[in-house]
């Protein structure tokens, strides 16, 4: 059972929040809402100067903080590619949400799933993509995949990742927000944030940027921790207070939501739910995958009501 | 990982454009190093339009177009999520490629494979079966053990596992063939390279300098490809090296991957034979030397693969045709001692207890094997050995069939283990890139492992057990083996787990 619930933890243990261990919930929070960028997105930082710069812009509390941030952020962003290392549990999960993902979007665009490339000609957006790990896949699968994510240093990464496979390389990363992208008035076929929500700051305008990025028509998917038991007793006891894996405060379990709630609030932003599935994990198998049981980690996905 | 791949650009990056501010801004921080690597790239793509001669990768190199990277080939070929790969087979041979046409009066070759139905409904499903009922091939459903003390023998039937046949002997070069002309017949990009693996690099070593900047290099410095240069002075790009290459695999070498394994004091001596009439049952005799064993071939023929010592090997190569011949003859017949009695009525009183059906029907009676008329090709020995790697998968290096693990041919279960692995690894591929993983992803080639090593290790240890069980000639262990032999021909439901398990299921003998 502790195993168990080790497992389940390393994959809980979200990468925008574990590599700031002493990063308070709120300024990540506030890292996710406002994600103002000073850069525009394709023109590298030309000096490190400028990221110190970009780095007071982003509404930091203070400049040292953002120093130990960027510090750790270097210091681990360089592993988002190592299947073995800190991320681990997010590569290990990775196959079983692009299966979900794979399934829902072929039927509801009516594509054909046995094709190597089954998600040729949508247009798709990775909210909050990391290093690129569910951007790449998506490319490989045929979308055309956006990436956006609010710090510069993972953008970075996905982008000098991406680079190296001809088929990834048409991947567009962006350092932007959500919020951003609607102001633009981009729009997708598919927008998917998986294992974003949970820490963000106001969950409802989220999911509302997330619709107006989507087409009528078009499909959302959210994937986030549940606010159960079961998600306490894996995700704060036992990794934060017993383990130490994360730091104690890292997740704030009443800013989960359950999968009511989550439909709720789609619901609002005119975004029916119309599949949802769970993701467990076998430690003996040391494998993901999907079951009815949402009790812990959580997939949905909706469409966009039509015009 | 990363840090490596930074460091390698870096290097791009200082041999390109000499610059010191690069070099301190890489000293600056790593935002920095991310900033350098979008200028690299823009090199890249610059050099990309300057170089004409862009080496294009390919997906999967196949190092070895035997019969097992052929089935690699050939079920990648017919699946819907992986026949558009780019393949490369890169094997010194010279037949291939050149598609060999197999003549059916043309006389059999000694190497054949006892295919079980496992393996039969494996290229019935790429399409490949169809090919190989066009040859010469012989499907038998009896199987007849016993061994030279006259103790004891035992029949296995296709029936008792609800089969129609035990399994098919095949001449490999039909297999080979029949694999080929499948994958010839689909419009499958493979590209055969006619030469040998000489290096395999992996992890470019630190101190490597990119010559050319082409995207396809920079792919490789930066560990999302794997290098071979091959004998013919050329060199290749792939994201998967598949090492297919036979029990001395140049793949697995300079993969790096450990074996263990250990030489049977032991040779076998395969050939074909003819006989008078047409050969429908497979027979095995265990000898004080080793065991013999006689393959029907379909037209008359039969093959031979005979255990013994080095020394008696090496005579039975270097008589003349005619005492090989009476020798053969005397070792499936009165040679050594003398048949076992058809009556069983002490032994079967032993067994009794054990609720065994000790009903013999005429046809469960003993029978002499057909006697061999002359020798039909030519006669080889090849020594007898186990090998297993301890590891099948690395990143972007998977081993396959005998470069993953060789057994002796006593059962003929080597191929059969060997067509397993392929069929696994092709299907894993599909499921990975059904989710859009990159094919040379660690995580992806040990799931195949984790599939196949269990139920290799299953036959090996199977077959290395049988091996010690009938080499050693003791009086004592000769009756407990008589006595096996009389509980396996009573006792049907261990039976059947046992041919279950040699007709390639995936189930425990015995614990079923």
């Amino acid at each position: 059972m502790a195993s168990k619930l080790l497992t389940k933890l390393g994959a809980i243990r979200d990468p925008k929040i574990a590599r700031n261990p002493n990063l308070p919930l709120n300024a990540t929070r506030r890292l996710f809402s406002h994600r103002p960028i000073s850069t525009p997105p394709h023109s590298p930082p030309s000096s490190p100067p400028d990221n110190g710069k970009s780095a007071h812009k982003k509404s930091k509390p203070t400049s040292s903080l953002k120093d130990l941030e960027l510090a750790k952020f270097s210091a681990i962003a360089d592993s988002w590619w190592d299947s073995v290392g800190p991320f681990k549990p997010l590569h290990a999960m990775n196959p079983t949400r692009l299966a979900f993902l794979r399934s829902t979007l072929c039927r509801h665009f009516r594509k054909d799933p046995h094709v190597a490339r089954p998600f040729e000609g949508l247009k798709i957006v990775d909210v909050g993509c990391g290093g690129g790990i569910l951007s790449e896949p998506l490319a490989r699968m045929g979308a055309t995949v956006t990436g956006i994510d609010a710090l510069e240093k993972n953008i970075n990464i996905a982008r000098l990742h991406a680079g190296l496979d001809p088929v990834t390389s048409t991947i567009e990363y962006c350092c932007t927000t959500a919020e951003k992208l609607v102001k633009e008035q981009k729009m997708f076929d598919a927008v998917i944030a998986l294992e974003v929500i949970e820490h963000v700051a106001d969950p409802t305008e989220f999911c509302k940027s997330l619709s107006a990025l989507t087409h009528p028509g078009g499909a959302t998917v959210i994937s986030t921790i549940n606010r159960s038991m079961r998600s306490y007793a894996t995700a704060i006891v036992a990794a934060e207070y017993l383990l130490h894996w994360l730091p104690i405060g890292t997740h704030q379990w009443s800013s989960f939501l359950t999968p009511e709630e989550l439909v709720l609030i789609l619901q609002r932003a005119s975004i029916n739910v119309k599949e949802m599935a769970g993701f467990v994990y076998n430690p003996l198998t040391g494998r993901w995958s999907l079951s009815d049981d949402i009790s812990v980690n959580f997939i949905a996905f909706g469409t966009k009501n039509g015009q | 990982m990363n840090r490596a791949i930074t460091r390698k650009l870096a290097a791009a990056a200082t041999n390109a454009y000499q610059s010191k501010v690069l070099r301190k801004n890489l000293c600056g921080g790593a935002n920095a190093s991310a900033a350098t690597s979008t200028q690299i790239n823009n090199h890249i793509h610059e050099d990309k339009q300057s170089f004409t001669h862009t080496v294009h990768p390919y997906d999967i190199a196949i190092v070895g177009g035997g019969m097992v990277g052929m089935a690699l080939a050939c079920s990648l070929a017919t699946t819907p999520l992986t026949k558009h790969l780019n393949v490369a087979i890169i094997d010194s041979n010279p037949a291939l490629g050149s598609k060999v046409s197999i003549k059916k009066e043309d006389p059999p070759d000694p190497r054949v494979s006892t295919v079980t139905p496992a393996t039969i409904s494996l290229f019935k499903d790429v399409g490949a079966w169809q090919y190989v009922q066009q040859h010469r091939h012989a499907y038998f459903d009896k199987l007849q053990v016993w061994d030279y003390t006259g103790l004891g023998y035992t029949k296995y039937y296709a029936k008792d596992v609800n089969k129609d046949v035990l399994g098919c002997v095949v001449e490999n070069k039909v297999l080979h063939s029949s694999l080929f002309s499948r994958v010839e017949d689909t419009d499958f990009q493979k590209t055969i390279h006619p030469s040998r693996l000489t290096l395999m690099s992996l992890h470019p070593s630190s101190s490597s300098t990119v010559e050319s900047s082409s995207s396809t290099e920079a792919s490789y410095v930066n560990g999302c490809l794997a290098k071979l240069e091959l004998s013919d002075g050329s060199s290749l790009y792939a994201k998967l090296v598949v090492g297919a290459d036979g029990a001395k695999s140049q793949v697995r070498q300079l993969a790096g991957f450990k074996t263990t394994g250990w030489n049977y004091s032991q040779n076998a001596v395969i050939c074909t034979v003819e006989h008078s009439v047409e050969n429908q049952c497979a027979w095995q005799r265990f000898l004080p030397g080793g065991p013999i064993a006689l393959l029907p071939m379909g037209d008359k023929f039969s093959n031979i693969v005979w255990t013994m010592n080095p020394k008696e090997a090496a005579d039975c190569k270097s008589m003349n045709e005619d005492d090989f011949v009476k020798a053969v003859n005397h070792a499936l017949d009165y040679g050594y001692g003398p048949h076992p009695k058809s009556s069983l009525l002490a032994s079967a009183d032993m067994f009794s207890w054990l609720g065994g059906n000790l009903v013999i029907s005429a046809n469960d009676s003993f029978e002499v094997p057909p006697k061999v008329v002359k020798l039909a090709s030519a006669r080889m020995a090849f020594p007898l050995s186990l090998m297993h790697a301890k590891d099948y998968a690395s990143r972007r290096v998977v081993l396959i069939g005998d470069a993953a693990h060789a057994v002796h041919p006593l059962a003929g279960q080597g191929v059969n283990l060997g067509f397993g692995d392929a069929f696994a690894l092709s299907r894993i591929i599909a499921e990975g890139i059904a989710v859009g993983m990159d094919i040379g992803e660690v995580s992806l080639l040990k799931k195949y492992e984790a599939e196949r090593k269990p139920a290799n290790v299953t036959m090996m240890a199977i077959l290395d057990g049988f091996q010690k069980a009938y080499s050693v000639d003791f009086g004592p262990l000769n009756i407990l083996r008589a006595a096996a032999f009389h509980g396996a021909h009573h006792i049907s439901p261990l039976k059947r787990s046992i041919i279950s398990y040699a007709s390639g299921e995936q189930r425990l003998p015995l614990f079923s």
